[in-house]
């Protein structure tokens, strides 16, 4: 949604004007700020990457290099890490996107004759914006913890062993990513279904494509912006997470994803330098999957 | 909080399906409604658990359920670290929403009106923030803060938030602007308003439903932000790192509390703006029959 | 001038050597234009001829390439929107659709800070019969409704000219004419110069005094709308006001009140007053309602031309009137229009006829059927709007 705002063609083309002076003065402002917080920190995160530690200095201190190996050596010592992150977080678009397109098939299509019940269900999608992202999170701790009513009836079941666990799994973390940016993906996915001209459906049917032929003939196809938009913008806040993974919230320890690391060489040991370049390796990591993606969704306007 | 809306949900299914069952019982026409449901309690769930243990008469960590009380409600500030971080974020959320909602109109105004050289420079200037995990956003930011030897605090915080909220304010009110009709503004001039009299009474007054759009949606990121404020916060606390510092030893109820209280007022409002305008729509339809 | 104070008549709107062009094309190559002061002056030309441009420039919404716009003899050339005299009725009406239809009316008169702006809003209103709907927004009013609302607001400021851009073209058949009849007696009540902009032939006919037919950017004909009808000068005339039947061929002699011009082997006359060239290759024009459908070969009267014989290839009966077209050998089709007199078509397709006309109904144009005959619709507004953004967007990339 966020990305196909950006696309370039207005619903109404308006003619061409050219006051640059009240333009520049409009922009000047955001501009310089978003240069000045957004541009120059990249700049100076790409400078701190390639920081060396001060010969016989403290910890944390650092001074101007170019010491390239800081990416091979994050790459050698948190390679893990980098894969299981762009792992963990494609289950969670995976999973997200299963869950997400019934449920906006159902608002943006089948529940148009009742436009306030699509809108009450379209708020009960949001809803978990308005909780606490970190309480949220916790609260699926608790109930799916080993005391909790789910696992300890599993348990009792005998569906799962007695000395399982859930929490700190894998399985957790990909299932807390995936709950926390299930509105990411269903609120593209409904802007673009919604618009969806179901005559195009009926044609489908008429032309003789069975439900399911003209469903992935007809229906996907034209939902693809909305597919795209929805994947993109839970891929890459995913991909970056570092609250899931966390020991404290759903993750255990051996499910330390990038954002943990970058958090903790940044935060707690005060090596800049390898945080920086962890940070700098998942950004043109993200970068480029998300230029092949969009290329070959074919829907390169979005951008 | 889904009680009530469950039991629309509920209704509006069984008379979704009630409707379809006078034509034909088919396998689809069941199937999605119910699926629907299920999937909008699964969502509900967490929302429903800390609402429902706000209640607890919680010891230190609120995780094992002893009992109901309302004492968490009315002495919220019992915790006083609680009540600190949460006007932390009230603070830092109303700064930085001003600044990002009038930084950010000012552009989405000039990226649809005019026209100029690096636009397409600056189009992806704002759309980068959005497409950059928070990680990098944060460590980027604190990394300048380092070199720059700024003293993190409160005021880096509403930097930073003021950053990331500006590209999404852009796009809210992009797009608002962009279905504005340049007629109405030229019919401004056209009646002897002045530059500044039909940007007062004609622009702003059209643009401001998507202002206001943009303004929320900038002070929900600000007020939930954790990832980008603990890298920026330096001692200062704020109500999610409140929660993240005090996950490993329990959380207070009381941050339930806050939170289940922030959460009905968001939903309040939102449902309030969205059935107005169903009412609207619906009114104007009668009336333009 | 524009605040303060209501113009007590309409002005004269002079356009002097006009130019305007967008990058990449010229909406108006040369334009010199006097309206006099009072008069209902319309526009006509298909979309793209550059009509809306003219309005807008007038209006002060967009600044010339080249000339000066004078309302009243003043130079306004270079004043604001805001500072001119000038109203207008925007196409989509534009109205505030966060205000209600009364602060709509009073928007103008509060911005001149006039006195009274309500009494006076709520005066405008009854004009165009709608005081009781005063308090309703916009989007709650009928386009018809809209399009009354959009005039009270620009007559309510009491302009020394009024622009309409089609205003009329939202409104279905039947409004349209009722709301036409309402624009007019409005004008001859308030006494404005009335600038109208419309592709509507009809509309520029039964309602303007002066009607001024653009094409590709420069006014091809002006005049009342009996006189562009009657005696088209151009091709383009010919065939965008009504409909014209048009044969050329070379001037086979000229007397001292009339051209004989060879058509399919046949002479035919045009009175001299009538053609506007007298030598060499002349189109012919006629009109369908004037020729006579003859099934016998008449004889050589004086005073009138004859064409034939042909052959009926199409009869459609249409109330009235029935049209029928017939090919002439050597000439195009010829389309005649008869009036149902009798019962019924007199002839079937298939049958020999012959054409003829009196002279003295004949004109002679100054351009040749071949060049605009076939009328090829050009961009329209919008489709140029976006080509000259491109074209600008293309500019300041290069730049």
């Amino acid at each position: 949604m966020a990305f196909a705002a950006f696309a370039t063609g207005t619903a109404k083309e308006q003619a061409p004007r050219r006051k640059s002076r009240i333009a520049l003065l409009l922009l000047l402002p955001g501009i310089l700020y978003m240069m000045l917080f957004f541009l120059v920190p990249l700049v100076s995160l790409v400078m701190t990457s390639l920081q060396a530690p001060v010969e016989f200095g403290d910890i944390g201190e650092y001074e101007t290099a170019f010491r390239w190996e800081n990416y091979v050596v994050a790459i050698s010592t948190y390679g893990e890490h980098i894969l299981r992150s762009f792992g963990y977080a494609l289950m969670a678009t995976i999973f997200a996107l299963l869950f997400s397109y019934p449920l906006a098939y159902f608002i943006g299509v089948k529940a148009r004759p009742w436009p306030l019940l699509q809108k009450l269900m379209l708020v009960m999608v949001i809803a978990p914006f308005f909780i606490s992202f970190l309480l949220r999170t916790l609260a699926w701790k608790s109930l799916l913890s080993d005391e909790g009513f789910l696992v300890s009836s599993l348990k009792a079941l005998s569906l799962m062993a007695p000395d399982a666990h859930f929490t700190g799994t894998g399985a957790a973390v990909v299932f807390g990513l995936t709950y926390n940016f299930i509105p990411f993906m269903t609120l593209p996915l409904y802007a673009n279904l919604e618009r969806l001209d179901t005559r195009l459906v009926e044609a489908g049917g008429d032309l003789y494509a069975r439900p399911a032929t003209t469903f992935f003939k007809v229906t996907v196809p034209l939902s693809m912006p909305g597919i795209v938009s929805g994947v993109l913008l839970t891929f890459i806040p995913a991909a970056g997470d570092y609250i899931n993974a966390s020991p404290q919230f759903l993750g255990g320890p051996s499910t330390a994803m990038i954002g943990n690391v970058i958090e903790s060489n940044f935060l707690v040991t005060n090596n800049y330098p390898a945080a920086a370049s962890l940070s700098i390796i998942l950004m043109a990591v993200i970068l480029v999957m998300v230029v092949v993606y969009i290329k070959r969704s074919g829907t390169e306007d979005l951008l | 909080m889904s009680t009530q809306e469950a039991r629309i949900l509920s209704e509006a299914v069984t008379d979704r399906t009630a409707t379809a069952r006078r034509g034909r019982i088919g396998f689809g026409s069941w199937v999605l409604p119910v699926y629907a449901f299920v999937a909008l309690v699964f969502l509900a769930i967490p929302i429903a658990y800390t609402f429902v243990f706000s209640f607890n008469d919680a010891l230190k960590s609120n995780v094992v359920w002893r009992g109901f009380t309302l004492n968490n409600w009315t002495n919220v500030c019992a915790k006083i670290e609680v009540c600190e971080a949460f006007g932390n974020s009230l603070v830092i959320g109303v700064v930085a929403t001003v600044i990002a909602t009038t930084l950010g109109t000012m552009i989405a105004i000039a990226l649809v009106r005019y026209r100029f050289r690096a636009r397409s420079q600056i189009s992806l200037l704002l759309f980068l923030p959005m497409a950059t995990p928070e990680v990098v956003l944060g460590a980027a930011l604190a990394a300048e803060f380092l070199t720059a030897g700024v003293q993190k605090g409160i005021g880096t915080i509403i930097i930073a938030h003021t950053m990331f909220c500006i590209s999404f304010v852009v796009v809210a009110v992009k797009s608002r602007v962009s279905t504005l009709d340049p007629a109405l503004e030229e019919a401004g001039r056209d009646l002897y308003g002045s530059p500044a009299q039909v940007f007062w009474r004609v622009t702003f007054p059209l643009l401001l439903p998507g202002i206001i759009a943009a303004a929320l949606l900038s002070f929900a990121l600000s007020f939930d932000d954790f990832i980008i404020t603990n890298f920026n916060a330096g001692t200062t606390s704020t109500f999610p790192k409140f929660i993240y510092i005090s996950a490993a030893r329990g959380i207070p109820a009381e941050a339930n509390v806050i939170a289940s209280a922030v959460f009905f007022l968001a939903i309040i409002l939102v449902l309030i703006t969205q059935i107005s305008a169903e009412a609207r729509r619906k009114r104007l339809e009668k009336e333009g029959k | 001038m524009a605040t303060g104070s209501f113009a007590t008549s309409g002005a004269d709107l002079e356009l002097v050597g006009i130019q305007k062009r967008f990058p990449g094309f010229t909406a108006i190559e040369h334009l010199d234009l006097v309206i006099p002061a009072g008069s209902f002056f319309a526009l006509l030309g298909p979309s793209g001829c550059g009509k809306t441009t003219t309005l807008r420039l007038v209006a002060g919404l967009e600044d010339p390439t080249r000339g000066s716009i004078l309302i009243g003899g003043e130079d306004v050339t270079h004043r604001k929107p805001f500072q001119r005299p000038v109203n207008t009725v925007f196409q989509s009406y534009a109205l505030f659709p966060h205000m209600t239809v009364l602060e709509n009316v009073a928007f103008g008169l509060r911005r001149r800070k006039m006195a009274k702006p309500l009494e006076l809003a709520q005066e405008a209103l009854e004009l165009v019969e709608l005081e009781h709907l005063a308090s309703r927004k916009p989007t709650q009013l009928s386009g018809g409704q809209q399009q009354r609302v959009a005039l009270a607001r620009a007559v309510v400021n009491r302009p020394a000219l009024l622009l309409l851009d089609e205003p009329l073209g939202a409104l279905d058949l039947k409004l349209r004419r009722q709301m036409q009849l309402e624009l007019k007696s409005i004008q001859e009540e308030v006494g404005l110069t009335f600038l109208h902009v419309t592709h509507d032939q009809e509309e520029a006919m039964t309602m303007a005094d002066t009607v001024a037919v653009m094409n590709k950017g420069r006014i091809e004909q002006l005049g009342a709308p009996e006189d562009l009808y009657e005696l088209p000068h151009t091709a383009f005339v010919a065939n965008f006001l009504g409909q014209s039947n048009l044969f050329t061929g070379p001037v086979l002699e000229a007397t001292s009140h009339a051209i004989a011009v060879e058509v399919a082997g046949t002479r035919v006359l045009v009175p001299k007053a009538r053609a506007r060239k007298h030598s060499g290759e002349v189109t012919v024009g006629i009109r369908p309602e004037k020729l006579r459908l003859l099934t016998e070969a008449p004889p050589t009267t004086a005073g009138v031309n004859t064409l034939g014989p042909g052959t009926v290839t199409d009869v459609s009966f249409s109330g009235v009137s029935t049209q029928y077209q017939v090919d002439v050998p050597g000439a195009d089709s010829v389309t005649v229009f008869a009036q149902n007199l009798d019962f019924g078509p007199v002839v079937t397709p298939g049958t020999e006829v012959w054409v003829s006309w009196k002279v003295d109904h004949g004109f002679g144009l100054e351009d040749s059927a071949s060049e605009e005959a076939k009328f090829a619709p050009e961009l329209d507004t919008a489709t140029i709007a976006v080509q000259a953004k491109r074209d600008l967007a293309a500019e300041l990339e290069v730049s």
